[in-house]
């Protein structure tokens, strides 16, 4: 036979694939439940198509060859889409090296002679491990990407800052209040407090699990900063057993103006604001 | 420029900042300001910070220096318009300005000047009353 | 590995020389898209240690340096001086501590302010205090 490796491969484009994507789906790693088989075998056709374009017999010792870049692209392009719908680095790993498989499989069909199909394997391993390579690589990346957009959103999520009365606005902590946190706090509330031209602050901490001395010096800084604005900062939602702690590990905060539930800190900044809020008699209203 | 121009408003003097703050300028506008407060008789003074975005520990002490000076010639300071992350920053730098008034704008600090101002004059009346 | 990416020196003999080395300052942190925040704690420290370089020591040099490393970038400043040195560096990193009756919060405060800090120091012979701040730090 004296076809050539490149074109055994493109000119059994078809049959690589159906080779390929039936080892797809009979494997253990097949996850029809994150995408349609038709979705798979589209994907699939995609990559072998410009695999079996970029291929000469030149670049396939040379996977950093240029010629290269479409198929790492759409490899990179399929191993990030996969990190996002949330496959497993096996899954993904097995769905190149069974592309691996498949070629193996081709070829052994059509080469004979031992020595040469020896040669060829040797080859197509090389290009394969480093698709393989590349799929990790961007796999990661894909992760990474996700979990850094989570921590973006669940800090934007976490510290909501309402302005519950003219003047008077209100953050419920939700979630432990460590440093970087208490930065993402005191940055949204002061920026508030200027946008709206609020002097009360409500700081809730009713969501917050517990308070040791690093989370009451972040909040006592909080409070300074908001003070340092002219603005006045109370803190509510204080439990009975964050009350008993406070005292226990000597933290001072005497100097700050704390309330059991949001709605005392409420009633509270009306009186500092001179409001009041009363009942209306209906009855007399009546009349 | 060697000077911060001081403006007289009523019982109270107002200064804005405008530009940053060199070393010489600050204390230039410490000694001023103290002189101006006894020339006038001033109840309070207003300082307008919000044009300032960098408020390091000297210029920290001269604020709190200010507020002081004029508390002890009767007159309160208001330190006003604070930056979010000029007061995040001094608050890591470890400086809460103490002793030192704060309020988000020039209107407010007026007002809370004004406050003040009609609470001592509220005391003295009673204080006169008492005496008949 | 942190790579510097842009270099900048500048001298610094009078306080006047503040507002424009704060200006040099702030254009490099801008340059690397430094929110406003950090922006300030950084300008905030490299103004307390210049000023301690023209009290204590009549004047020094700074290198302002961008800095990479990895994802992130950040803003390098070296503050060096052949000025008298500090005896007891542990006691001058005491908030509260100082010589000039000011309120010695200048060192400690400015190692609060950044994500690394390192002051070296040797009797007579000077002093180098190196500050960096991360972009998102
Ligand atoms: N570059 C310097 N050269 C010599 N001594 C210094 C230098 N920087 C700081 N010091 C010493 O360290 C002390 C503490 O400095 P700092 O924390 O900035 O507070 P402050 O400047 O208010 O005294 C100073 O009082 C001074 O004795
Ligand atoms: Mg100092």
């Amino acid at each position: 036979m004296a076809n050539s490796l490149t074109q055994l491969i493109q000119s059994n484009k078809a049959r690589l694939l159906d080779l390929w994507i039936q080892k797809q789906l009979t494997s253990d790693s097949l996850r029809d439940d994150l995408m349609s088989n038709d979705e798979l075998r589209a994907q699939s056709e995609e990559l072998v198509n410009a695999l079996a374009r970029s291929l000469t017999e030149e670049n396939i010792d040379q996977v950093d060859s240029i010629q290269f870049d479409e198929v790492f692209e759409i490899l990179s392009g399929i191993s990030v889409y996969r990190a996002q719908q949330g496959f497993s680095p096996r899954e993904t790993g097995l769905y190149i090296f069974s592309l691996k498989d498949a070629i193996l499989d081709l070829i052994r069909q059509e080469i004979t002679d031992p020595a040469r199909l020896f040669e060829e394997s040797v080859r197509i391993n090389r290009l394969l491990d480093s698709l393989g390579v590349v799929t990790f690589e961007t796999f990661i990346k894909g992760r990474e990407e996700v979990i850094l957009r989570q921590t973006e959103e669940i800090s934007d999520i976490s510290t909501p800052v309402i302005q519950i009365w003219e003047g008077i606005l209100a953050l419920p902590i939700i979630g432990t209040l460590d440093s970087s946190r208490t930065q993402v706090v005191m940055e949204n509330l002061l920026q508030r407090i200027v946008d709206t031209g609020s002097n009360i602050a409500i700081l809730d901490i009713s969501g917050v699990p517990a308070v040791d001395s690093l989370v009451a010096q972040h909040l006592i800084k909080t409070v300074s900063a908001t003070r340092l604005m002219g603005a006045e900062c109370i803190i509510s939602g204080i439990r009975p057993e964050i009350a008993q702690t406070v005292v226990h590990l000597g933290i001072d905060l005497s100097n700050i103006i704390t309330k059991a539930s949001l709605a005392s800190a409420l009633k509270h900044a009306f009186a500092m604001s001179r409001m009041a809020v009363k009942r209306i008699d209906v009855d007399k209203k009546a009349l | 420029m060697d000077k911060i121009p001081i403006l007289r408003m009523g019982p109270f003097l107002l200064v804005t900042i405008q530009v940053d703050l060199y070393d010489r300028l600050a204390l230039n506008l410490e000694s001023d300001l103290v002189q101006k407060v006894h020339q006038t008789g001033a109840r309070g003074v207003l300082i307008d910070i919000s044009a300032v975005s960098i408020v390091d520990s000297f210029m920290g002490r001269i604020l709190g220096n200010i507020a002081s000076m004029t508390r002890v010639l009767d007159a309160e300071t208001v330190v006003v318009g604070m930056q979010p992350a000029v007061a995040i920053t001094l608050i890591e730098l470890g400086l809460s300005l103490k002793g030192v008034h704060t309020a988000l704008d020039v209107e407010r600090g007026m007002a809370l000047l004004q406050e003040k101002l009609d609470w001592d004059t509220d005391v003295a009346d009673d204080d006169g009353d008492n005496i008949e | 590995m942190v790579i510097t990416l842009s270099k900048d020196r500048m001298s610094i003999s009078r306080e006047q020389d503040l507002v424009p080395f704060r200006n040099r300052v702030k254009e490099a942190a801008v340059k690397i898209g430094m929110g406003i925040v950090n922006q300030t704690k950084l300008i905030t420290a490299a103004s307390e240690l210049v000023r301690n370089m023209f009290r204590y020591a009549g004047g020094g040099e700074v290198l302002i340096e961008v800095v990479s490393k990895g994802r992130e970038s950040g803003v390098r400043l070296t503050f060096t001086d052949k000025g008298p040195g500090i005896a007891d560096l542990s006691l001058a990193m005491q908030d509260g501590y100082s010589t000039g009756k000011s309120l010695g919060l200048g060192l400690p405060g400015a190692k609060r302010l950044v994500n690394e800090f390192d002051l070296k120091s040797t009797v007579g012979q000077g002093t180098t205090v190196t500050i960096l701040k991360w972009k998102n730090g």
